[in-house]
């Protein structure tokens, strides 16, 4: 057995901070690897250090495969960090499409300089992310960049899920009548990775919402046997990821803004900002679309979830204006809720 | 959140238009002036609950709006030099000049960065001694404080590496341009909220008299405005034109007398150019001239600005209530948030990109009807 | 124009020679420069824009349109509620 990861006393190499010599493909990648990497992500498969990883096929039913690039900014942020980000986001692509994910792989640029001791916290954050998920990282990759050619590390994920035969979801499967669900309050990625952005921070307990939902996913599928889809609002933020249901679907859809769960943190700094919590990033929250018979069943599972707590149905699909959607607001008119055209810049009118 | 929530509430929104609706016998032009108002009007879909005999028109107020491209030209200038760190409010940075925005600035290395307030920037320039600090000092009389206050501390401070461009506009003089204007449509006007909250009413006083129109001070939120909406007709209807205060819990008649005199201190009235608009005498400030050392202006020579505008582009007229967002060919086709032709379409707070924003292109045109 | 957001000062303070104090909005909280509002004490509402305090709120006149609402519902009373949600 390799030592518990974290209470390893051999400093890798003479540095402390990453140096080129770390993507040289010599020896100091080869201790990076073997006493950070391998170490961490334990596992046998991993610890073969082969070019490539064998994994097995699991019976009947198909594979489900994803990939995403993770630059957040700062590496560290109030709830998380690039690492868990970067476990979380893959697994969630995988889950959202009612995916059993099981394996990753991690392609890791490191910025020359980065302190290996963030390295370290990174990648023990990472692991833990995929011990939650049920996830392994099966494979990997690291390259160095001299100095201000990245900001720290960027890391990309690649993974693989099993989807049951049985299961279809699609985006394009909701019909009129349907009900949306979110998992829980909106924005709180966005949020708190902003209150530490330089320039705009303010203070908050405000913590992110990142978490891997493949649990949750099942939970929901079991719930709602006819569940349409399910999808986690990243970028973009909820306007992003109901547009395109009403665009893929070819339905309307009306939020009734009342009803959508937003955290008074996210609320005060949307409000001092200008912003709007419909367009935030979340990273561990997931918008479902089910047949209205199902949706009581729906969110009695979610709320039994401690990651679907906050669980509410915020609106539901009409087959009037196809491809568009709707808020209704709470003095009863209405508009329509576009994608988010470049980034939400705060506002002073 | 307490004085936000309980002035969205649907059962008093829902009085108040009742209200409104007994109080209007006949159609009513009303001008809301606050691009901020005109955000919560859009949002909350205020125009669509209303009844048909009041219609809102949009004003001219969104400062970044406004701004002359001649001044942004000159920004991006500034923003250019290697030695400069340029502050600006975030809705400035997609705000086109003559050749593209502050955020494509940005991506050629310029070193511009969003500040939330001014005092942010001469915190940056203490931290930052190497480096040239300028910040892009626009906004209505509602800001000016705080720029103001931003040039009084650098004063304070001797920062030598801190500098402002100054591009204020101020309302009264818009609302008499406009009401001056042959075309004019405006019978009574939802007044400036915050603006007044600094400068206080009585500006407003002698404009409600001259011109016979009622001006109602109003907040921002949805029982804000329809309360001031209530107001202006119920003056309309009674023949009145005077200055009412619907806004009192922010508003006091005579503003905030320390704000003004910090704003006399550090800025004096000028004329200024309204892009979309024109020409206002005395519609602006400027760097008093004992001050002339924090201009950023006079501190980066920038020669030679060549301005160059859409001829496609309506935002004078839309700017004056003369034509709606929709009226314009270019409206949602080539003139997008994106890629902004003129006034208007350029800051979130004005009409056309508020009407964007919230997909009113998308509601007369027959493709809302498409299966 | 001129977005201004009403906050809870929480505690006022000077830092070189400018008052200055922590205000909530919601659940986060900010600093603002108070000088222009020095009568404010702690439980204080302000209006802020751009981390400056353009006014304290009053209390009084901010209940005035709801008081107003409940006199105008009480001569309504004959009016039938229409509540229904298009």
């Amino acid at each position: 057995m390799a030592a518990p990861f974290g209470a390893c006393p051999v400093q890798i190499g003479q540095y402390d901070r990453v140096v080129l010599g770390h993507g040289s493909g010599g020896r100091l990648t080869h201790e990076l690897i073997t006493q950070l990497f391998v170490p961490a992500f334990h596992n046998p498969t991993l610890a073969a250090l082969e070019d490539q990883a064998s994994i097995a096929v699991e019976g009947r039913g198909r594979l489900a495969f994803t990939t995403d690039a993770f630059v957040v900014s700062p590496v560290f942020f109030p709830g998380g960090d690039i690492g868990k980000l970067a476990v979380c986001g893959t697994v969630n692509d995988l889950a959202a499409g009612g995916a059993i994910p099981r394996h990753l792989a991690a392609s890791f640029i490191l910025e020359e300089g980065l302190p290996l001791a963030n390295l370290r916290r990174i990648v023990e954050s990472m692991r833990r992310a995929c011990d939650e998920a049920g996830v392994t990282v099966v494979a990997g990759d690291t390259k160095v960049v001299e100095r201000g050619k990245a900001d720290g590390l960027f890391i990309t994920t690649t993974g693989i899920g099993w989807l049951p035969e049985d299961r279809r979801l699609s985006i394009g499967a909701a019909r009129p009548g349907d009900k949306v669900v979110v998992s829980g309050p909106l924005g709180d990625h966005g949020m708190a990775i902003l209150s530490v952005r330089q320039g705009l921070s303010f203070d908050t307990q405000l913590l992110s919402d990142c978490a891997p939902l493949a649990g949750l996913a099942q939970v929901m599928l079991r719930a709602s046997p006819s569940l349409r889809c399910m999808r986690d609002p990243t970028r973009g933020g909820l306007a992003s990821v109901l547009n395109e249901l009403a665009a893929a679907s070819r339905v309307g859809v009306v939020v009734q803004e009342p009803a959508v769960p937003v955290r008074p943190e996210v609320r005060g700094a949307c409000e001092m900002l200008g912003l709007d919590p419909l367009y935030v990033a979340c990273e561990g929250r997931m918008v479902a679309v089910a047949p209205a018979p199902e949706v009581p069943a729906l969110l009695a599972a979610m709320g039994s979830h401690p990651l679907g707590q906050g669980a509410a149905e915020i609106g539901e699909v009409v087959p009037d204006f196809p491809g568009k959607v709707r808020v209704r607001s709470s003095v009863g008119g209405d508009r329509m809720l576009l994608m988010l055209s470049g980034e939400q810049l705060p506002r002073i009118c | 959140m307490k004085y936000l929530d309980e002035y969205r509430d649907g059962a008093a929104a829902r009085s108040l238009i009742a209200a409104i609706e007994r109080a209007a016998t006949r159609p009513w032009v009303i001008m809301e002036v606050c691009g901020g108002q005109t955000h919560t009007i859009v949002r909350y879909g205020l125009d669509q609950v209303l009844p048909k005999t009041v219609e809102l028109v949009h004003g001219p107020g969104c400062p970044v709006c406004v701004t002359p491209l001649e001044m942004i030209d000159r920004a991006h200038a500034i923003a250019a030099r290697p030695e400069v760190i340029f502050c600006s409010f975030g809705d400035m940075l997609r705000v086109p000049g003559s050749q593209g925005d502050l955020l494509g600035l940005r991506a050629r290395g310029a070193d511009v960065r969003v500040v939330y307030s001014p005092l942010d920037a001469v915190k940056l320039a203490e931290s930052n001694p190497s480096r040239q600090v300028v910040f892009f000092a626009i906004g209505f009389e509602t800001t000016a404080p705080a720029n103001a206050m931003a040039v009084f501390l650098a004063r304070k401070k001797a920062l030598r590496n801190f500098s402002v461009l100054v591009s204020h506009v101020l309302v009264p003089p818009a609302l008499t341009a406009i009401l001056a204007s042959g075309d004019n449509r405006v019978q009574a006007f939802l007044g400036p909220g915050h603006v007044c909250a600094v400068m206080g009413v009585s500006e407003y006083e002698p404009i409600a008299v001259r011109h016979r129109v009622p001006i109602v001070i109003s907040g921002f939120e949805p029982v804000d405005l329809l309360d001031g909406v209530l107001h202006a007709v119920r003056q309309l209807e009674a023949g009145e034109a005077k200055v009412e205060n619907a806004y009192a819990r922010a508003v006091r008649p005579e503003g905030n007398p320390a704000s003004r005199a910090l704003v006399e201190s550090i800025f004096e009235v000028c004329d200024r150019t309204w892009r979309g608009i024109g020409l206002i005498p005395r519609s602006g400030y400027r760097l008093r001239d004992e001050l002339a050392d924090l201009d950023a202006a006079h501190r980066f020579e920038v020669e030679g600005v060549q301005t160059r505008e859409s001829p496609l582009c309506i935002s004078g007229q839309v700017l004056r209530g003369l034509k709606r967002p929709a009226d314009c060919p270019a409206f949602g086709r080539e003139c997008t948030p994106e890629t902004p032709l003129g006034a208007t379409m350029v800051s979130s707070e004005g009409a056309c990109a508020a009407y964007h924003a919230y997909g009113r292109h998308l509601d007369a045109g027959p493709a809302a009807e498409r299966p | 124009m001129c977005l201004g957001i009403p906050g809870k000062v929480l505690d006022v303070r000077r830092e070189d020679g400018v008052l200055m104090g922590t205000v909530q909005f919601g659940g986060i909280t900010k600093q603002a420069c108070l000088e222009h509002v020095p009568e404010v004490r702690p439980g204080d509402y302000v209006v802020v824009h751009v981390g400056f305090a353009l006014s304290r709120v009053d209390e009084a006149e901010a209940r005035r349109i709801f008081d107003l609402l409940a006199e105008m519902k009480a001569l309504e009373e004959l009016e039938a509620p229409d509540r229904e949600v298009p």
